[in-house]
């Protein structure tokens, strides 16, 4: 194992939340909580499928980057991210996001961090398609952004 | 994903000043799809040495262009892969990225 506090994955197979939170544990002792965030694909206004675009030669190096940032603010914290990309189905898991650390106060924040910094800055875009036939671009979210900027906001290292 | 297309002609540009090099462009969901290919090689002149002199001067290449680039409030760009701003630097970079904003997690 390497040093890397929170290891940034990033593929199209499906992953398996229980083995990866197994994993993260190990054999440690140290650990007092593990926060767990799936996010899946929602079938919403007909939706069939979802397709998520991404950058090859940015986004990991960008996901790990934010590990790392998360990493710095919360050293107690560690994890595991992993973001999929390609056509996914209604149900499908997209995103899973992983902390554990001695007291939950920094495993949840640390996972709000990590999810809301994957949201915006990291280089995916997301195709919607319909059962009618029509696809689209889904667009940013001025919500997401807000939840981003809090935490630059705090001004931690 | 991104096969690299010949590019329109009309964005080829025979380089005259010796200050401009060959840069290659990657695009991303709707800008990719306005521009019609995923990537480029573009030589702007010298004289361009912006992100947002690079948007202006691409913008004046082609009406597929012109219309990807419409709205700069939804145009975001990497240099290198690095997120960069309108007055990032472009000089000696190697590939640009633009593309809107991102929508992952």
């Amino acid at each position: 194992m390497s040093d890397v506090a929170i290891r940034a994955k990033l593929q199209a197979e499906p992953f398996d939340a229980a083995a990866e939170q197994a994993a993260l544990i190990g054999t440690r002792t140290d650990l007092g909580a593990i926060v767990s965030f799936t996010g899946l694909v929602r079938a919403d206004d007909g939706l069939i499928a979802l397709t998520l675009e991404h950058y090859p030669a940015m986004t990991l190096p960008q996901m790990q980057a934010i590990a790392d940032q998360a990493a710095t603010r919360w050293p107690g914290v560690h994890g595991t991210i992993i973001h999929r990309h390609g056509r996914l189905r209604p149900g499908a898991a997209i995103v899973l996001v992983l902390t554990a650390s001695p007291h939950r106060a920094d495993a949840f924040a640390a996972a709000e961090f990590l999810m809301d910094w994957l949201k915006t800055k990291a280089p995916f875009w997301k195709r919607e398609e319909r059962a009618d036939g029509n696809a689209r671009w889904v667009e940013a979210k001025a919500v997401d952004e807000l939840a981003a900027t809090r935490w630059t906001e705090i001004g931690t290292p | 994903m991104h096969v690299p297309r010949q590019p329109a002609a009309h964005v080829m540009h025979v380089p005259r000043q010796p200050a401009a090099h060959v840069m290659q462009l990657v695009y991303f969901a709707w800008v990719r799809e306005a521009v019609g290919v995923d990537s480029e090689q573009i030589t702007p002149p010298a004289t361009i040495t912006t992100v947002a002199a690079l948007l202006d001067w691409l913008a004046s290449q082609s009406p597929g262009h012109a219309a990807a680039l419409a709205d700069r409030s939804r145009i975001h760009v990497a240099v290198d892969q690095q997120f960069a701003k309108p007055e990032t630097p472009i000089t000696g970079a190697k590939e640009i990225a633009i593309f809107p904003p991102v929508t992952g997690g």
